[in-house]
């Protein structure tokens, strides 16, 4: 067992679910997505981000930018949230909620992608 | 990609890591902690603020308490926020700028930047390996005729020093060790333009080396070496390195040229120089009568064995015998710097002092003491560093010898204008009257600086005009492209040297010779001449003009009506 891909996958799959855990819900409504699980996804994937860092292979590549991607996505919707709360000070209107929501949903189609080839790369390694 | 930026993103790993997780901690402790607002209110500070003083505070312990004062409980977490944070931050940021400042990875940068460079190259250039002062000298003359050239040297300073040069053209330099063939390989030896390679480092072995690889990788391109060895030469020579410099057999080969045939040294001398040179005087080292030569070195055994053959009385001063053996004829130890040794060695009645040590101060030494001892004498210096040229130029020796220029003038005409090369080569089996004369017509076309040596290719790139002409079965000859296109009735001021025609040479072709395709016509002459000649070659009015006298008209309407005043 290699604990390097322990970590890996353990924080790959989680950058997933808790991605997921705050996508799930009405899509509009802001009761539904809680600020503290966009929190937790943004650090997750950004750790998952950097344990890319490094990794000569071509599976690291793709990867590593997938999990750019998503770090892009949540990044677009953390900036709306601050945008829509702090600076126009509008608040949570539906609008910015869907539109939060959906880019999450983009980040975590990337994240989808993510485990898809590191379930192929173990599937590959049959060991 | 190179492993080394690997190693650095890998490396980069844990301190990233460290910064987001204590980031993370600290933003969380102070967005569940609550705090109070003025009116007494319970509150909770949001993500947005939190990564807002979290951020600074890290990098700079905090500067206030927003948007309301703390708490208690929130001053607590501060409190370990800020040793935690801070310190994180420190090592962070500190590793990461380390990584990114280590050497490794800075030597790996610049080495991708200069490949890519190379591989970017579109112009055909030559790899020059060693910048010394030969390099320098070489790399100056290349650029001076618009010709690209890639350094390569071991020594960092050096690459710095090509990059204060102020050349004409973009010479990219790369520092690394010649030898290795990655670095070559770097440097463009497999590039399709690269179209040879110099080696000319200071190192025997270096060479040989940069030669054996260069012929193995890139088997039909040009290797030049320099070597001081006749064993190195003979190894080079014997895998087929193209040109093999030997600076010191090169001087006493022109030594004893301006023995026998002063006009023919100068002939050479006068087609070697430098755009910007002087045209210098000829030099008449005496024929007859006893020559000194201090130190038996390399370049006082080169020039040893030509005064010998020359049938010259020969004496010879050296400090070490013991290292570089004995001469045959008479033989004095010492350094000749004193006058008790050059007394011994009969410099009163000499003719010509030779101070030829691997010391410039010594050499100038012996010349001044001998000057003393017997003025007349005729003084060859060995210059060994370039820097010493004001006092070199003061002591006022009649042949200076420095090796770096010798090789770099041989190898610019080499790789510059490759004909000539081979005149000079025909030249030698001229006598010396031939070469006076020659000397004499040069001399009347220029007044004081060098003359231009130039190639003209009658092919349909180099010379559209005159082959379109020709080929529609009109006969064309030197003389007629020699006049002035400004006005015919005036010659240009050139001479045609030589006309290389079906693998055959023709020594100063005649003015009346017809011209066909695919000559090649070496000629001298001054530097707007060849200007002017180019205009004749690819211009078809200019050419008309030349040999009808009238300007035809150049434009689709001028032709058109002078077609109809014609009819």
């Amino acid at each position: 067992m290699n604990p390097e891909k322990v970590l890996f996958g353990f924080f790959i799959v989680l950058a997933l679910t808790l991605n997921f855990g705050f996508f799930v819900g009405e899509l509009d409504n802001p009761d539904h997505h809680h600020v503290y699980e966009l929190f937790a996804v943004i650090v997750v994937n950004m750790v998952a981000t950097v344990l890319k860092f490094g990794d000569r292979t071509q599976m690291g590549a793709v990867l590593l930018a997938t999990s750019l991607v998503a770090l892009l996505q949540l990044f677009a919707a953390a900036l709306v949230w601050v945008v829509a709360v702090h600076v126009t000070e509008a608040g949570l209107t539906t609008v910015t909620m869907a539109s939060i929501v959906s880019l999450s949903g983009g980040a975590m189609l990337a994240n989808v992608v993510s485990v898809i080839l590191l379930i192929i790369e173990t599937v590959m390694l049959r060991r | 990609m190179n492993n080394i930026f690997f190693l650095i993103f890998r490396r980069m790993r844990a301190p990233l890591l460290t910064l987001i997780l204590t980031y993370s901690i600290a933003m969380l402790g102070l967005v569940l902690i609550p705090g109070k607002d003025p009116d007494g209110n319970v509150w909770h500070m949001d993500i947005f603020h939190a990564f807002y003083f979290v951020s600074f505070m890290s990098s700079t312990i905090g500067f206030g308490e927003i948007p309301y004062a703390f708490t208690s409980g929130q001053r607590l977490w501060v409190i370990f926020s800020i040793f935690f944070t801070v310190v994180v931050w420190l090592y962070s940021i500190g590793t990461v700028l380390a990584l990114l400042k280590d050497e490794t990875f800075q030597n790996a940068l610049t080495e991708r930047r200069f490949a890519k460079q190379i591989s970017r190259m579109c112009e055909s250039f030559y790899l020059i390996c060693g910048y010394g002062q030969t390099g320098e000298a070489l790399v100056k003359a290349l650029t001076d005729r618009n010709q690209h050239a890639v350094v390569i040297d071991i020594l960092e300073d050096r690459v710095n020093l090509l990059k204060l040069e102020n050349l004409r053209e973009y010479v990219p330099g790369f520092c690394g060790d010649a030898r290795l063939p990655a670095h070559l390989l770097e440097a463009g030896l497999n590039h399709p333009l690269c179209e040879g390679v110099a080696a000319l480092t200071n190192s025997n072995e270096a060479n040989l080396k940069i030669a054996i690889t260069s012929k193995l990788l890139h088997p039909d391109i040009e290797v030049i070496c320099r070597a001081d060895s006749h064993d190195i030469e003979n190894n080079m020579a014997s895998f087929g390195t193209d040109f093999i410099i030997d600076p010191f057999d090169a001087f006493a080969l022109h030594l004893a040229t301006a023995i026998q045939a002063p006009c023919l040294s100068l002939l050479q001398d006068w087609l070697s120089l430098g755009k910007r040179d002087m045209l210098n005087d000829p030099v008449y080292p005496p024929s007859k009568g006893l020559w000194v030569i201090c130190g038996y070195g390399r370049f006082g055994k080169a020039v040893y064995d030509k005064l010998v053959r020359e049938g010259l009385e020969v004496v010879v001063v050296e400090a070490e015998p013991d290292l570089t053996g004995k001469p045959q004829s008479p033989f004095i130890k010492g350094r000749g710097t004193e006058a008790d040794t050059l007394l011994e060695a009969n410099i009163e009645r000499a003719v010509g002092l030779v101070a030829g040590t691997d010391n410039d101060a010594n050499n100038l030494s012996i010349i001044m003491t001998a000057r003393e001892l017997n003025s007349d004498l005729f003084v060859i210096l060995r210059q060994n560093l370039k820097h010493n040229d004001p006092v070199i130029q003061a002591v006022n020796a009649d042949m200076v010898m420095l090796p770096s220029d010798i090789i770099a003038n041989r190898i610019r005409v080499l790789l510059g204008v490759p004909m000539q090369h081979q005149f000079v080569k025909l030249v030698m089996h001229q006598d010396d009257e031939w070469a006076c004369q020659l000397i004499s017509r040069i001399s009347a076309l220029v007044t004081h600086h060098a003359p231009e040596v130039w190639e003209v290719a009658f092919s349909e790139h180099d010379s559209h005009a005159v082959c379109s002409y020709v080929r529609r079965g009109n006969q064309l000859t030197l003389g007629e492209l020699m006049t002035d296109p400004r006005d015919r009735s005036t010659k240009l001021p050139c001479i045609p040297l030589m006309l290389f025609r079906h693998n055959d040479y023709i020594l100063l072709p005649e003015e009346d010779l017809k011209v066909q395709k695919d000559d090649h016509v070496l000629f001298c002459g001054a530097l707007y001449a060849e200007n002017r000649m180019d205009w004749t070659l690819q211009n078809e009015n200019a050419l008309n003009y030349i040999l009808t006298g009238e300007a035809r008209p150049e434009g689709w309407i001028w032709r058109r009506l002078r077609k109809r005043e014609v009819t």
